[in-house]
């Protein structure tokens, strides 16, 4: 098992036939990933990297039992793009694209609730089960199937942990970019306690970053709910207040969101934390060997 | 992107929220002219730069006539206004707004703003007007309420909510509620990241005046917005980061010796973080994207080298898609075209990292490529010291 996405994922490309849909396209079939198709308005019924190409998310996922979506979409047309992709009643979808305005992030989480949809994003690098299922912009080469799973604000920092877990011989069961946005879909709780419920997840490995009040939330749920032992690294400790890291939502506010508090709050919960993410792997392999 | 408290006020004005009667001058002769023809006795003159506490560093001048009106403008057109907030930058002052006195009877604080935790608009609004909204969390945190904004948008309960726990009486909440739901219709219809009205004031005839006003737009949102692009004021950045926005770079000055170019934010950050935890001081953030060529690498370096206080390059990458071994001829490519006279350390992992240490390594280029990223901090922080 894993969470969110395995081999028996059909995925549906949004934005199918620009370039980054086409590129990263091409990444996932050589992984091996079930793409079953794209959607690009006004491209319907042509063919693109072999495979269907329709105008609308409903009428693709009609013709290819699609359960999931991967978005491409420019920032302007991105929020059209989700909401079309949970008006198909899809389970998963993955949005890559970033700098998608606040606004349009508020309205699609109006449009979640009571929804089934599960949605990963925005401005992430996707989501990845190793061997089995490919959803985003990561680099399939680095991650092994093996027994951490990693979820993530940042892109880098994601593939620097998969990468210390890969040369601990650990591998990952999942990895999940939550996006470096102040309004996204899943969270770290949400992704912990699939994680915690997932067999074949042993430890998770969590990496933060300054702004918002995700991570102090994470930390409150590990200690009531989580069972399973929690690395964290969070990124920022030197970044200044009021100034905007990059990330949308990487940000301290009013002083508060800085990387000291979530470093407390985690640490509080029984979270292994550690200052550099070069000692990820080694933390990791600590905790399992039962140190 | 920050607006100038004068067109946040316009843009208010606009939506019938009412504001002293002002206008803006650029010059003392404009100054003088705007009191003389606001009319009356009482005129306040303020300095418009992007930054709050514009008072405590004398940016604003209270004035009795029209000598020291014109005075005042000259004092500080022309000034470079350093405040509490402005972290040691003086903020150069363009232009002055020219107010007619209000009568005060009470201060009261009303913004309206992202609340990322529900995530939902919330109003937060307070009695102790006038003041930092983080002090008065600091040290009364009861007297500031806050009120979310249901997801189907504003309705007049929250405006109530706010005029009950402000404590107006009938005829001044009769117009907070206006005042609330034109502030919502704004924030929404200019994709506003933060509205923050400080004071908004209670006048001594018992109406609601804007005193002062801070509106933060959403840049990701300012496409659909070209009539609100156009308000930008560059000059109010520091040059560093004009600059980097125009060459597509996530950049931010800091305050040590060592240059980074990273990556990825997250990693930008985290490897700031490592330079600290080994003993030095990161020279700025800079995120080069994920796409590093060879372009982008150049004008990331001209932009670290532009700051004087730098003593040694560290590059860090983490190849993902992108190979790293075409990252090392760009990074070659940069240090020779651009001259780098600091050290350079480089870190290069991921995707064909052993050809591209290879390749920098046969460059001849004075780089010294690191393969962990506790050694690469570490060697970093010593080539800046002895440089």
């Amino acid at each position: 098992m894993s969470i969110l996405v395995d081999r028996n994922t059909r995925v549906l490309c949004q934005g199918f036939t620009g370039r980054q849909g086409t590129f990263h396209s091409e990444q996932a079939l050589s992984y091996g990933t079930k793409l079953v198709g794209g959607v690009t308005p006004g491209r319907g019924g042509s063919r693109h990297l072999d495979l269907p190409v329709f105008d609308t998310v409903a009428e693709a996922v009609q013709a290819t039992g699609a359960t999931a979506s991967v978005i491409y979409v420019p920032a302007p047309y991105a929020k059209d793009a989700i909401l079309e992709a949970i008006d198909a009643d899809l389970e998963l979808v993955v949005c890559i694209t970033e700098h998608i305005p606040v606004l349009d992030m508020l309205a699609v989480r109006t449009a979640l609730v009571g929804r089934r949809t599960r949605l990963v994003g925005p401005n992430c690098p996707g989501v990845i089960t190793p061997g089995a299922c490919k959803i985003g912009i990561m680099p399939g080469a680095i991650h092994r199937p093996g027994r951490v799973g990693i979820v993530s604000r940042s892109g880098t920092l994601t593939y620097v942990a998969v990468h210390e877990t890969s040369e601990e011989g650990l591998g990952q069961s999942t990895c999940v970019g939550i996006g470096g946005d102040p309004v996204h879909g899943l969270g770290f709780t949400e992704v912990l306690a699939l994680f915690e419920d997932d067999p074949e997840t042993e430890a998770v490995v969590m990496v933060g970053e300054i702004g918002g009040s995700e991570e102090e939330a994470a930390a409150a749920f590990i200690r009531e709910h989580v069972s399973k032992p929690v690395v964290a690294y969070i990124a920022g400790v030197t970044a200044p207040p009021g100034k905007r890291m990059g990330h949308a939502g990487a940000i301290i506010a009013g002083g508060h969101g800085t990387a000291d508090e979530k470093f407390a709050a985690l640490e509080a919960a029984g979270v292994v934390t550690v200052r550099s993410p070069a000692e990820i792997g080694k933390a990791v392999a600590r905790r399992l060997a039962g140190a | 992107m920050n607006l100038h408290e004068y067109q946040s006020k316009e843009l208010l004005a606009r939506r019938g929220i009412r504001v002293p009667r002002g206008r803006v001058a650029r010059s003392p002769r404009e100054a003088r002219e705007a009191a003389r023809a606001l009319g009356g006795a009482l005129w306040v003159v303020k300095a418009q730069v992007h930054s709050g506490g514009r008072g405590k560093a004398g940016g604003v001048a209270l004035c009795r006539s029209l000598e020291e009106t014109e005075a005042a403008a000259r004092r500080l057109l022309g000034q470079s206004l350093v405040t509490h907030q402005s972290a040691g930058r003086g903020l150069p002052v363009e232009a002055v707004l020219v107010e007619e006195g209000t009568a005060i009877q009470r201060e009261l604080y009303l913004s309206l703003l992202l609340d990322r935790t529900r995530p939902a608009l919330a109003f937060v609004a307070s009695t102790e007007g006038g003041m930092e909204i983080e002090e008065v969390a600091a040290h009364h945190p009861e007297r500031i309420v806050t009120v979310a904004l249901p997801r189907s948008g504003y309705t007049p309960f929250v405006g109530r909510r706010l005029a009950f726990a402000l404590g107006l009486e009938a005829g001044a909440r009769t117009e907070f509620l206006a005042l609330a739901e034109s502030l919502a219709a704004f924030f929404v219809a200019s994709d506003a990241s933060l509205v923050e009205i400080n004071p908004l004031v209670l006048t001594a005839e018992g109406g609601l005046v804007v005193l002062d006003a801070k509106v933060t737009l959403d840049d990701n949102a300012l496409e659909r917005h070209p009539d609100l692009a156009a308000l930008d004021d560059p000059k109010q950045r520091p040059a560093a980061e004009v600059e980097a926005e125009r060459a597509g770079l996530n950049y931010v000055a800091l305050d040590g010796t060592i240059g980074c170019m990273v990556n990825g934010a997250g990693l930008a950050m985290a490897t700031m973080d490592l330079i600290k935890l080994s003993g030095g001081e990161p020279a700025n953030f800079l995120d080069v994207g994920g796409d590093a060529t060879a372009e982008r690498v150049t004008a990331a370096f001209r932009l670290i080298l532009s700051n004087p206080q730098v003593r040694a390059v560290f590059v860090n990458i983490f190849g993902g898609i992108v190979r790293c071994d075409l990252i090392a001829e760009g990074i070659v490519q940069a240090v020779r075209d651009v001259g780098v006279r600091v050290p350079v350390v480089v870190r290069l992992e991921g995707t064909r990292a052993e050809e591209g240490r290879d390749l920098l390594a046969r460059s001849g280029v004075r780089i010294t490529p690191v393969r962990g990223l506790a050694e690469a901090a570490q060697r970093v922080v010593q080539e800046a010291r002895a440089s």
